[in-house]
């Protein structure tokens, strides 16, 4: 076995140092449970097999690279510079544990420093955490912090917000009793939040761009929750968006969490992603999640370590912020490193191009007859109507090799949202792209 | 043996820059990245009219660009300030640092695996499907249990998934109001509670017995009608199977609660042991432990859950279902008695494919043999050591790992913290120290089957090296330690009393000196 450096003669070598005769004898504790033959399985393979039988079954998948692709729903496909997946496959990158010791971990800590300040920056907070599981776990951690922050127990989710976000929240809520209320989905960004923000609310959550595209203003909400004395969540699903769009922090949001995906990582059928949580320096001690700080070492060089730990579990146990005791850290660094080669011209850039390439194709679409664009605003993401199902459609466009969009119902099955298409345009799209979409569009139409 | 200088008179000359030959320093990307430089080349688009909607961003956002040489230099320095599994050996007891093989790297970057959105098609992605339900296969054969939940992103979302699928399946029973306790022992990690208690369930701790081993009859007396669950690790965090587990799941079940069990160090029997042949009702396995998907610094892990036929009904959505031929996902809550949703998508896709690609390396033969050797090694370790370390249970065999105290080390003046960084000083990465917290000054070595036999020996004389100058009374080679590391200690309690979380100057700026 090539993973396997013991050899057979050293493996009796070392049981006869111990006084065994075999090696099960090393399992007398469980001895009437061990198995008494081989479970039914298949043997060892060589990297030749394995690549042969998982490349087969990677050959059955439609790689999003290799067709018209404009989906996105809380997963974005970017081009990611080379030299990102080269750099996070570093062995001291790749094969390090959390940085609990840290003389021998400054290379991690110091990227964690550094992700910390570009999201604090980015979502124009004041701190932000070492990276949570994704987006949609961050944000029910968001509101499980907006309860501790406010000793009250109720939260109100945005119709906006995307249908998976919503359920894990609930999910969680549910299971510690907590109240949640989830506003009906809103595809046409009409719900009036303010009108329902009452004083027993902890948070309010809700999603810019959201999950139909429509960007939200913010501030007016802020001033009401802050009236009432509400924390205001703000959730965003395309980190890239805050290129271009003013952050939630300077609308006035009191947590920021976000899928950070989207920034040097890959979609990867849907993990792992890069949750992104961020808040006002005054509720640091109740953030969940891990958290890198600066200090000095003992000569007096500058030096980073993993702080506040008094919050986790390991500390705490049953009464820590959280349960976590992960990041997302090969996640944060692929998004660090990616950011640090975009900066704030590249980020801009890059956000103006994906704005510009999906204006481009909604103008395209608002000339098609019978499909509607619903939205007044956008970042590069939007819902269409159809004149029919849009699953269907997405069916019989993935039988040509277009990826056309993710239908509205396959996030919120029976909520009569049958006939939407939400559509992701980016940097990646060319003109030939976003024409084939446009003539299947309108042969959909014409049917 | 040669005499050693003295760390005193080991004095180094400063050097100008602060490098250290092949040891270099580097700024914050703050420090030396520029606003208006991009190591990405993009082409602004042409005129078009935007649709923000008056959302433009009006806030500066102050993020340093690099480009592409500065950038390399700038990680590769960094990633030469950390210690690796490539680097040496990782002993880290209860977090199982082993070989990450690269083959499962490139596996996890076949286009097809790496390039695919959660939401395409059904009908475009089968391959996944297939490979999610291959996996589950053979998780769910190497357990003995009936189903896995696939979707939980790390071990401790995998205990949340586990208890909310006993919660669940309380509440099916009409039990939710009286069964609101969850016992778990004080060896626990620290997980268990923290997880009980996010779900309103209130943690009776159940003290271990002196032989490091919880017994029937403690657990017996703590248990009752009001009593939900109970959380155990097995084999335990002393390195410790449960030789009782069989008894206690009994008791537990007569008792109407469920059998949690922590798989955290399910590696030390996979292939030898099934956890369902014990009477587990469900088990997270750290595909990041046992099935070697790398730690990455920190994460992304990942924590599939096994369930017994009690709990797989329960299981989160999504889950695949078997149509004859057919895969599906089933993503809709409605008419099932799913739990409901955990987390957005369908779990840890990336972290999937490296572990099936380990786990068809390895099949059932060589699955088999790496708990063995893993086991053997760090027995091995514990014949070798434990003549000059003390071990409560230093005659007893013990599974993965292998736990030492401090009562060997008393009045030496040198801490279980100090012989961890001397540690680092010999170019090994400290054993996981202080935990369990059953044990005064725990020090838990896990060696993993990663460890050739001249790595173990190595390290075998190593640390009698190491525990012979304790005895000595060479104290500074502890209390001083680490000499050899990028950094020397580093103040913690100043930067918990005073945080500083972020970069606060501007791009290009310096920091104000502190007083």
């Amino acid at each position: 076995m090539r993973y396997l450096p013991l050899s057979p003669t050293e493996r009796e070598d070392m049981l006869t140092r111990m006084g065994l005769a075999e090696i099960d004898d090393l399992f007398a504790d469980a001895a009437d449970k061990l198995l008494k033959a081989p479970l039914d399985l298949p043997r060892h393979k060589s990297e030749l097999e394995v690549e042969r039988a998982l490349g087969a079954l990677a050959a059955k998948n439609l790689a999003a690279g290799a067709v018209p692709f404009f989906l996105g729903a809380g997963a974005y496909k970017h081009h990611v510079p080379a030299s990102v997946d080269h750099l996070i496959q570093r062995s001291e990158f790749l094969t390090s544990y959390t940085p609990y010791q840290p003389e021998i971990s400054q290379g991690t800590l110091q990227v964690l420093f550094e992700f910390q300040t570009q999201v604090a920056r980015l979502t124009g907070m004041d701190v932000a955490n070492a990276s949570m599981y994704d987006g949609s776990t961050a944000a029910a951690e968001a509101v499980l912090m907006a309860h501790r922050v406010t000793r009250r127990r109720n939260a109100l989710l945005s119709g906006g917000l995307h249908p998976h976000y919503a359920e894990t929240a609930r999910t969680l809520s549910e299971m510690a009793n907590d109240d949640i209320r989830i506003l009906p989905p809103d595809p046409l960004a009409q719900e009036d939040l303010i009108a329902q923000l009452d004083d027993s609310l902890s948070c309010v959550v809700v999603q810019s761009p959201d999950v139909y595209g429509h960007l939200r203003d913010l501030r007016p909400l802020a001033d009401a929750c802050r009236a009432k004395g509400v924390l205001l969540v703000a959730v965003v699903t395309e980190i890239l968006s805050l290129g271009l769009i003013e952050s939630p922090g300077a609308q006035g949001a009191d947590i920021v969490v976000a899928e950070g995906q989207s920034i040097g990582n890959g979609l990867n059928f849907g993990g792992p992603y890069l949750g992104l949580f961020a808040t006002r320096e005054k509720y640091v001690r109740q953030m969940p999640g891990r958290l890198c700080g600066q200090t000095l070492d003992s000569q007096g060089r500058r030096g980073f370590v993993l702080t506040l730990s008094t919050r986790e579990q390991h500390i705490r146990r049953e009464k820590a912020t959280s349960n976590i005791c992960t990041n997302s850290g090969l996640c944060a660094l692929a998004f660090s490193i990616h950011l640090s080669l975009l900066g704030e011209k590249g980020l801009r850039e890059l956000a103006l191009v994906n704005h510009a390439n999906a204006v481009a194709l909604a103008e395209a679409i608002e000339t098609i007859p019978g499909v509607k664009l619903l939205n007044q605003s956008f970042f590069n993401e939007f819902c269409v109507e159809l004149p029919g199902p849009a699953a269907e459609f997405v069916e019989r466009a993935a039988a040509r090799n277009l990826l056309a969009g993710v239908p509205a119902s396959r996030l919120s099955p029976r909520a009569g949202l049958d006939n939407l298409l939400l559509v992701a345009s980016s940097e990646l799209n060319t003109d030939a792209d976003r024409a084939t979409l446009v003539a299947a569009l309108r042969e959909e139409a014409a049917r | 043996m040669t005499e050693r200088p003295r760390f005193s008179e080991t004095k180094l000359p400063r050097t100008f820059s602060g490098h250290r030959g092949l040891a270099h320093e580097t700024g914050l990307i703050f420090e030396h990245g520029r606003e208006d430089f991009s190591g990405v080349d993009i082409d602004p688009p042409q005129d078009f009219k935007p649709r923000l909607g008056g959302l433009e961003r009006q806030s500066p956002l102050g993020l340093p660009g690099l480009s592409e040489p500065e950038c390399l230099r700038h990680y590769v320095r960094l990633s030469k300030q950390n210690y690796a599994i490539d680097t040496g050996l990782y002993p880290l007891g209860s977090c199982t640092m082993k070989h990450n093989p690269r083959l499962n790297e490139k596996m996890a970057r076949l286009p097809g695996f790496a390039d695919i959105h959660p939401l395409q098609p059904l009908s475009t992605v089968r391959g996944a499907l297939e490979l999610m339900a291959d996996l589950s296969h053979w998780l769910v054969t190497l357990t003995g249990t009936e189903a896995v939940a696939l979707t939980p992103k790390a071990g401790a979302h995998g205990e949340m998934c586990g208890m909310m699928a006993i919660k669940a399946a309380i509440a099916a029973r009409g039990e939710a109001a009286t069964r609101k306790i969850v016992l778990a022992p004080e060896s626990a990690h620290g997980t268990n509670p923290a997880t009980a208690a996010s779900l309103g369930f209130t943690v009776r701790s159940i003290p271990a017995g002196e032989n490091g081993l919880v017994h029937p009859e403690t657990v017996a007396a703590a248990l009752g009608p009001d009593v939900a669950a109970i959380m155990l690790t097995n084999p335990n965090t002393c390195g410790l199977f449960e030789r009782d587990i069989v008894e206690i799941a009994r008791l537990v079940h007569e008792a109407g609660a469920y059998f949690y069990c922590d798989g955290a160090n399910f590696n030390a029997i996979v292939g030898k042991v099934r956890p369902g042949d014990l009477g587990v009702d469900a088990m997270h396995i750290n595909l990041h432990k046992t099935f070697s998907t790398p730690h990455g610094g920190g994460g992304p892990g990942a924590g599939p859950v096994v369930l017994s036929s009690r709990l797989a009904p329960f299981a989160p959505i999504p889950f695949l279902r078997r149509d004859g031929d057919k895969l599906t996902l089933v993503e809709d809550k409605e008419d099932t008695q799913s739990f409901g949703r955990m987390a957005a998508f369908h779990g840890q896709m990336g972290m999937f494919v490296r572990a099936l690609s380990y786990i068809l390396s390895h099949g059932g033969d060589g699955l088999a043999m790496a708990s063995e050797n893993a086991v053997l090694s760090a027995n091995y370790l514990r014949v070798c050591l434990k003549d000059v370390m003390s071990s409560p249970f230093a005659e007893r065999l013990c599974m993965h790992e292998v736990l030492f105290d401090d009562a060997w080390m008393k009045d030496s003046g040198v801490t279980v913290l100090d012989f961890a960084k001397a540690m680092i000083d010999e170019g090994i990465h400290p054993m996981t120290v202080y935990f369990p917290l059953v044990v005064h000054g725990a020090m838990l070595i896990e060696p993993t089957e990663s460890e050739s036999a001249a790595f173990l020996d190595m390290f075998v004389a190593t640390l009698r090296d190491l525990a012979f100058s304790v005895k000595n009374g060479e104290v500074e080679r502890f209390t001083g330690a680490p000499y050899y590391a990028p950094r020397t200690r580093l103040d913690e309690t100043t930067a918990a009393r005073k945080p500083v979380l972020t970069y606060k100057a501007p791009v290009g700026g310096r920091e104000p000196k502190e007083a």
